[in-house]
């Protein structure tokens, strides 16, 4: 048989990995026609909404429900004292604690589910929140979490003995009622001897403030439960559907399945959709008591006030180094603030995520780092806003531990880091903290990036421009933001990375049908990372059918196999794993097809494209189109019919993606505001699968960088109200304060991943974040400036200007 | 609960006609009562845009309007815009230029464009910024939405020319 189009031709006829294929999901979306979970109406669906607290410390000592149940469409309020009963006024957390589902006895943080309204539509659902009467004694208010560790005020009685005593935590001892835990890792005592002996140390306190993910479309769920067949249909805006299937099953009691969880359309996640939230337990006891299918969707002030903040971190470190820039130390602690319920997302043995990241892109000999958790009344959450398990806080630290460093040695920022690195030929590498970094090329890295930024003109420029705003010729001070970061995601490794007790594998299941064409599932979820589009990409490539006829599906846990969901980086480290196994499945078993098919041993082919050739005779060839046709409709001796193939990917090690950013700026010190001239971003993140949709997340994450380094954050006043619920204080960047970014790339592939990729959705977000912020710290630096804290709002950055006198 | 006003529309080309009380929002009564969910709900507080609609020919965002106010209007959602058959050339553009992530915007996004272009068919690059500041997208960062509604412009413009 004789090929009419060329090898290349047969390569692009896949838009296998590597090609910006376009993106299969967006006929639908940009269209109207997405399917997300508000657009979800059933027969006779009911809506369910909250009684929330004003107050955000408060016993509350009556709950009337009796006028909002005389309200017309009204058909039932819980309370905690209806969910008790069924063991379910409490659940427990990500993270090892417990949170109440409605408000019992107390309040912990304003805006905390007190009573769920169901009613017939949005309207009367309000009307009787409305009705609903709740009388509140208020309590001291903690906001600070200094302050609640030396109050005499118990935020968690239930975690108080009787006798006072203070019992152990999920994560050991607490060393006050208002402690959760201390963590820590490295060498405590040859880390403080190490800096006390040190030729220059640099110490600086910063606080990574709150913020929250705030993706456009908030939380939502619609419970269905079929009293008839005895199953519950659960739908919602869950970034790991199998895990919210056994957590439902287990707090329930329903078995798991009798329930089906139904990722639809997710309109962005960043870590507010990994939780468990009220909403989701309220409307299933809803649906059960009403027998009727009820949905819950936050509004936007209930996104911002309850559900998932992120960050919250008081870190103090210590770094010290010889008076040649070598560094010889780290020391770190953190108060991390928790909020009223420790329900933060991370894997169960790491309950300060991934902070011990905190070395960085360093070759630090020695380090420790500690953290203590604490409650105060604020919403719990914690989640990882666009980033892996607190990964973000933890590259903002030892980047600006690194420019205070610079600023201590005198020393140029560039090139304090380039001493500094690990070098190429230590990969794989042991963190002083622990990690073992599979592979990382950051000379290489950094030199393209400062090349191609021009980074010693940049400096020229502004010192001339230093001297142009002493000599009163400009008003404007130019900033050079750098950050080289090293991430952590793809988490995890069975051996340690769980959260509830639930694996973090991932999976895979393929079906080839008998006309070439494909279906594959996984346990992911995308919230518009394009997993339809890239996924398909790495199978075309695997298995040697075009992408155009594999379809891609998750988040319906009755067909997708279980896997532990989309965060954290984590679906190409392990779903993506874990479909080139399956997909390697599918290839061995065609092979033997394909041998028979040719009359020849099995080892006598091999895989070429989108065919297996005979060796040394590529004229004698079956396709896979071929193989697929008679893997169903031809009796084999020895072989099964048809061509499936399922793989659960336990990963051996995190990846490592790294990348260099440079920031120019311009600041105006009369009035605030920061322009951003120029952002290069370099990222490697291993092999590339859809350079398009690459560059997509970049400019995606580096937009909410952006946000949270100049101005987003969730604040709150000493009565604990919340002063950022609503879009007018919460800052999201429209078009108009976003600039372009140039992006750029290399390619260190990740050794133990089976197609060497290390994602990238979040790389942007982690390094953006200290770039943006060196970037108006060093337009300031010489005047003086050594810290101060984000987000460097045009008011902040006006103060800074103030405080240095350059008003004057 | 307060007496309930007669009210006109014309959705998309189709004439509805129903009794709503005078509370009720203009993108309620497109999601739940005539089922046209292209428009989402991101805010409710008119600063996101995703639930922008065009009504008599401006540009409208329908979680702050009661639909009392639109009594008698014209209103267009992305679904009266294009469909499978007949795609807008900017709905082609968005997928061309990965003018779109997780789309919870795209709707609003591509129907408050639509209007931009009418307005101001050769647009720069600070006009289109300026102009879609009332739509806001958390995933692409706008850079792609910008190079999209850029290239829906010369595909217009190219379309006008050849047809005079």
């Amino acid at each position: 048989m004789k090929d009419d189009i060329s090898r290349e031709e047969r390569v692009d006829n896949l838009k296998g990995m590597g090609c910006s294929r376009k993106r299969v999901e967006d006929a639908r979306f940009t269209q109207g026609k997405g399917n997300y979970v508000d657009d979800i109406k059933l027969d006779g669906m009911l809506f369910g909404d909250f009684v929330r607290s004003p107050y955000a410390h408060a016993r509350i000592k009556n709950i009337d429900t009796a006028a909002a149940l005389e309200v017309p469409g009204v058909l039932a309020v819980l309370t905690a004292a209806d969910l008790e009963p069924l063991g379910l006024h409490w659940m427990p957390t990500l993270a090892g604690d417990k949170q109440m589902v409605l408000a019992d006895g107390k309040v912990l943080f304003q805006g905390q589910e007190v009573a769920y309204v169901v009613a017939e539509d949005r309207y009367a659902t309000a009307d009787g929140i409305e009705a609903v009467e709740v009388e509140y004694e208020e309590l001291p208010v903690i906001v600070n979490p200094f302050e609640a560790l030396k109050s005499d005020v118990v935020l968690r009685e239930d975690l108080v003995g009787e006798d006072g005593s203070i019992p152990d935590g999920a994560h050991g001892p607490r060393k006050h009622p208002n402690h959760i835990f201390t963590w820590d890792a490295g060498d405590k005592g040859t880390t403080e001897e190490v800096i006390a002996n040190a030729e220059v140390v640099a110490s600086e306190s910063m606080y990574y403030h709150r913020t929250h993910p705030c993706p456009l479309e908030t939380c939502g769920c619609v419970a269905s439960m079929d009293k008839v067949n005895g199953k519950l249909t659960l739908w919602g805006t869950f970034q790991a559907p199998h895990a919210i299937r056994t957590v439902v099953s287990l707090i329930s009691g329903i078995e798991e399945h009798n329930i089906r969880v139904i990722s639809p359309d997710i309109g962005g996640g960043f870590g507010n959709k990994v939780g468990a939230y009220p909403g989701y337990v309220c409307s299933v006891v809803a649906s059960i008591v009403t027998g009727k299918p009820v949905k819950w969707i936050e509004d936007r002030m209930d996104n911002l006030m309850t559900t998932a903040f992120a960050r919250d971190y008081h870190m103090t470190g210590k770094i010290s180094a010889t008076k040649d820039g070598k560094i010889t130390g780290l020391h770190c602690h953190v108060t991390a603030d928790h909020g009223g319920f420790d329900a933060c997302a991370d894997p169960t043995k790491f309950p300060a995520g991934f902070m011990n990241i905190c070395t960085g892109s360093y070759d630090i000999p020695t380090a420790y780092l500690e953290v203590d958790g604490v409650y105060t009344n604020k919403a719990p959450g914690g989640v990882s806003y666009r980033c892996s398990f607190r990964v973000t806080e933890a590259v903002y630290f030892i980047e600006r531990m690194i420019e205070v460093l610079a600023i201590e040695l005198n020393m140029d920022a560039a090139e304090l880091r380039r001493i500094n690195f690990i070098k190429k030929e230590q990969f794989p590498y042991t963190a002083a903290l622990g990690w073992e970094y599979d592979s990382g090329d950051y000379h290489t890295a950094w030199d393209k990036a400062l090349k191609t930024v021009d980074y010693d003109g940049l400096r020229a420029e502004q010192a001339q421009r230093v001297e142009d705003f002493k000599a009163g010729k400009t008003r404007k001070l130019m900033g050079i933001g750098l950050s080289f970061f090293t991430e952590i995601v793809g988490a995890g490794p069975v051996k340690n990375c769980d959260i509830l007790g639930l694996g973090m594998f991932d999976s895979c299941e393929i079906r080839i049908h008998p006309t070439g064409s494909a279906i594959a599932r996984l346990g992911t979820i995308s919230q518009g990372q394009g997993h339809a589009t890239t996924f398909a990409q790495i199978l075309a490539s695997e298995i040697g059918l075009p992408a155009d006829s594999i379809t891609i599906e998750e988040g319906d846990t009755d067909t997708a196999p279980y896997g532990l969901g989309t965060y954290g980086s984590r679906s190409t480290p392990v779903a993506g794993a874990a479909t080139a196994m399956a997909g390697r499945k599918i290839r061995a078993k065609a092979q033997m097809i394909a041998a028979y098919l040719l009359e020849v041993h099995d080892n006598d082919v091999e895989f070429d494209v989108d065919r297996f050739v005979v060796k040394g005779a590529p004229e004698k060839f079956k396709t896979m189109k071929e193989i697929a046709f008679a893997a169903y409709n031809q009796a084999i001796p020895g072989i099964e019919p048809g061509l499936e193939a399922v793989s659960y990917y336990d990963p051996p090690n995190m990846t490592y993606p790294f990348g260099a950013y440079v920031c120019v700026m311009d600041i105006d010190v009369d009035t605030g505001v920061p322009e951003i001239r120029r952002f290069y971003a370099l990222d490697d993140c291993g092999t590339r699968i859809n350079p398009m949709i690459i560059e997509g997340q970049v400019h995606g994450g580096l937009t909410e960088a952006l946000a949270v380094a100049l101005g987003q954050e969730i604040a709150y006043d000493d009565m604990g109200n919340v002063k950022t619920g609503t879009l007018m204080d919460f800052f999201l960047p429209t078009a108009w304060e976003v600039p372009n970014y140039e992006t750029d790339y290399t390619v260190t592939p990740s050794p133990h991943h089976p197609i060497g990729a290390k994602g990238v959705g979040e790389s942007p977000h982690v390094g953006g974040v200290p770039c943006f912020s060196n970037a108006v710290q060093d337009a300031f630096r010489p005047f003086g400036n050594r810290h101060t804290n984000m987000p460097h709002d045009h008011w902040r950055i006006w103060r800074t200007a103030n405080e240095l006198g350059l008003h004057d | 609960m307060s007496k309930k006003m007669h009210i006109k529309l014309n959705v998309n080309g189709k004439d509805e006609e129903f009794l709503a009380e005078p509370r009720e929002l203009l993108i309620y009564t497109l999601r739940e009562r005539l089922n046209i969910t292209g428009p989402h709900i991101g805010c409710e507080t008119s600063h996101c845009g995703a639930c922008t609609v065009t009504i008599n020919g401006k540009s409208v965002k329908s979680c702050t309007m009661f639909v009392a106010q639109a009594d008698g209007a014209e209103v267009t959602t992305i679904e009266g815009i294009g469909g499978p058959d007949d795609l807008h050339p900017l709905q082609e553009a968005f997928k061309e230029h990965h003018g779109l992530q997780c789309g919870y915007c795209t709707p609003g996004m591509i129907t408050r464009a639509t209007k931009l272009l009418e307005e101001n068919p050769n647009p720069t690059e600070e006009e289109i910024r300026f102009g879609m500041a009332g739509n806001i997208c958390r995933c692409t960062g706008y850079q792609n939405i910008v190079k999209s509604i850029q290239a829906a412009a010369a595909e217009m413009n190219a379309a006008k020319e050849a047809a005079e």
